[in-house]
């Protein structure tokens, strides 16, 4: 059987804009595979011609082993799409849109119950409320829940957790964990970098190019700079003194940390420390650190700018 | 006098309170991070806070005015930008530049030369003629940023500012905030980004209505045993 996402050299352009270009990877069966960008980069435009809502300029694509164009009705019936902007009805209740969704496929909520419910239990406190009243994160999971109720063979989610607060984040993740296990392909897009950690492999992307797709381990490992976390009671003047540093390479807050990579790697340190002494920061400390996804998102970022 | 004071400052919709007796003070020049979950009653503080929408009761003065009476001068006194609305994208950016001066009460002349001194200070002078559609999201937030703070606010307000940006424009966005309280704009922003969360100088996070934390990063993690804000996030949020 062919994977259920098989994506060829995709190119698509709006006006004079390259939305895309040299689109390729395959999301294979019970896979949970990551876009991973910022606005703009070009991930819903490649979620509306998987999802046979957009042509693409050139190249192919196939979902299970149906093609995109030729095809599109009959992969209109067999995947799940949650686009970007919240589009279900808002003046509906949480009941009737799932009702809804279910009618359109020819189904019952009842037939796949079974599938929906973890998620359903979750909002069902909530059945009589329209779905416009509802706060972001019940939204995504009644979303999510609608997206479910044909018992879809792929699951493409744009943006799903976009302006949805941590802890909901969290759940919507577990969610989609559980979901994968059941055999389900999954596209996810996302710009926060800390869920690309719990895919399986994840693809980034900018300027409608991929970047990198790998495991997300891999990408981590791919880092090859030493690169430091610093940290001092006066954060901003630190920034602005470390940027100010000849061999400073790059220089980003991280939370309760700056991140430093220098031009010559470990060499000048020292020559670093001599530089601060006289500034006199108080509480200063600098301690070699491992990087996470978004410093190598960062790093690849910048070198195809 | 604090920029920002409330006292037991509520909101009811019909039964339901969406913002229940939170009472906090925010200092001159701080950065004030406001957390919570989607739902906690974030969105209702801060609309009450700008001076958008009436309180039920409790007190609130923002840059000096009461909320209730002078809601006009708070408006006039205080920046405010948002990731979803900011500026006017089929107007060119030194149009949204004129327009936002003439609605914060400038002069002429006065725009002529705040649109001078924040073009040349973005680097944008050549891009004074484009659509602001026409330009890269991260130039759009900096734009932004600096028309809400153009009429020289005491304080600005940021609504999850960073919201689907990427992380070097992020943090670059931050270099701005950071600028800005260091020279004494106070700066009072929400994030669902907990890193973020570790750039200001106090943080509330906000559970139910109510506000359940309140201090600077690091004492927020030694109070809940955390890791990171992250942590105390989960911890405060989930364990209702």
């Amino acid at each position: 059987m062919p994977a259920p996402i098989i994506v060829q050299d995709i190119h698509k352009k709006f006006g004079t804009v390259q939305a895309l270009q040299n689109i390729s990877f395959t999301v294979n069966e019970g896979e949970l595979f990551g876009l991973i960008g910022p606005d703009g980069a070009g991930k819903s435009t490649l979620f509306r011609i998987l999802t046979t809502l957009l042509l693409a300029d050139k190249g192919q694509a196939s979902v299970t082993g149906l093609d995109v164009v030729k095809d599109y009705k009959a992969i209109r019936r067999v995947v799940g799409y949650m686009p970007g902007r919240f589009s279900l009805y808002q003046d509906l209740t949480v009941a009737e849109n799932l009702h809804f969704f279910a009618t359109i496929f020819n189904t019952t909520v009842e037939a796949n119950y079974e599938l929906i419910e973890e998620i359903y239990v979750q909002i069902e406190p909530f059945k009589k409320r329209p779905a416009g009243k509802l706060s972001g994160g019940m939204k995504q999971k009644l979303a999510l829940c609608c997206a479910l109720v044909h018992k879809p063979a792929v699951l493409f989610l744009d943006e799903p957790t976009t302006g949805v607060d941590p802890v909901s984040r969290k759940e919507f993740w577990e969610m989609l964990q559980r979901l994968r296990k059941k055999g389900i392909a999954i596209l996810v897009s996302t710009p926060y970098m800390d869920e690309a950690m719990l895919c399986d492999r994840v693809a980034l992307i900018q300027n409608g190019e991929l970047l990198n797709i790998n495991p997300p381990q891999a990408i981590i490992r791919q880092f090859s700079k030493p690169l430091w976390a610093v940290r001092a009671k006066e954060m901003y003047r630190l920034i602005q003194d470390l940027r100010a540093f000849e061999d400073t390479d790059s220089c980003y807050a991280f939370g309760e940390h700056l991140h430093l990579t220098l031009k010559h790697g470990r060499e000048r340190v020292d020559q670093l420390q001599a530089y601060l002494q006289p500034k006199q920061h108080e509480q200063f400390s600098m301690e070699p650190i491992e990087a996470g996804i978004e410093d190598c998102f960062m790093e690849l970022m910048k070198s195809h700018r | 006098m604090q920029p920002i004071v409330t006292n037991a400052l509520t909101k009811k919709f019909g039964d339901f309170t969406a913002t229940n007796a939170i009472t906090f003070e925010v200092k001159q020049g701080e950065i004030f991070g406001f957390l919570g979950a989607n739902g906690a009653g974030k969105t209702t503080a801060m609309r009450m806070l700008c001076g958008l929408l009436r309180p039920t009761s409790g007190e609130a003065r923002v840059a000096g005015y009461d909320v209730y009476t002078q809601a006009d001068k708070v408006k006039r006194n205080i920046g405010y930008m948002s990731q979803r609305f900011s500026l006017y994208e089929d107007l060119k950016v030194k149009e949204n530049i004129r327009f936002y001066g003439g609605i914060y009460g400038l002069g002429n002349e006065a725009i002529r030369e705040k649109t001078r001194q924040l073009l040349q200070k973005l680097e944008m002078e050549a891009e004074a003629d484009l659509l602001v559609s026409a330009l890269p999201l991260g130039w759009k937030q900096k734009l932004a940023f600096s028309v809400a703070i153009l009429h020289d606010p005491s304080i600005v307000f940021l609504d999850e500012p960073t919201g689907g940006v990427d992380p070097i424009t992020r943090r670059q966005f931050w270099d701005l905030i950071y600028e800005a309280a260091s020279r004494g704009v106070t700066v009072f922003v929400t994030t669902h980004y907990m890193d973020e969360a570790e750039y200001c100088d106090r943080v509330s996070i906000m559970v139910d209505g109510r506000i359940q934390a309140l201090d600077t990063p690091r004492q927020l993690k030694a109070q809940f045993g955390a890791d990171s804000m992250d942590d105390v996030f989960l911890k405060l949020a989930r364990g209702k």
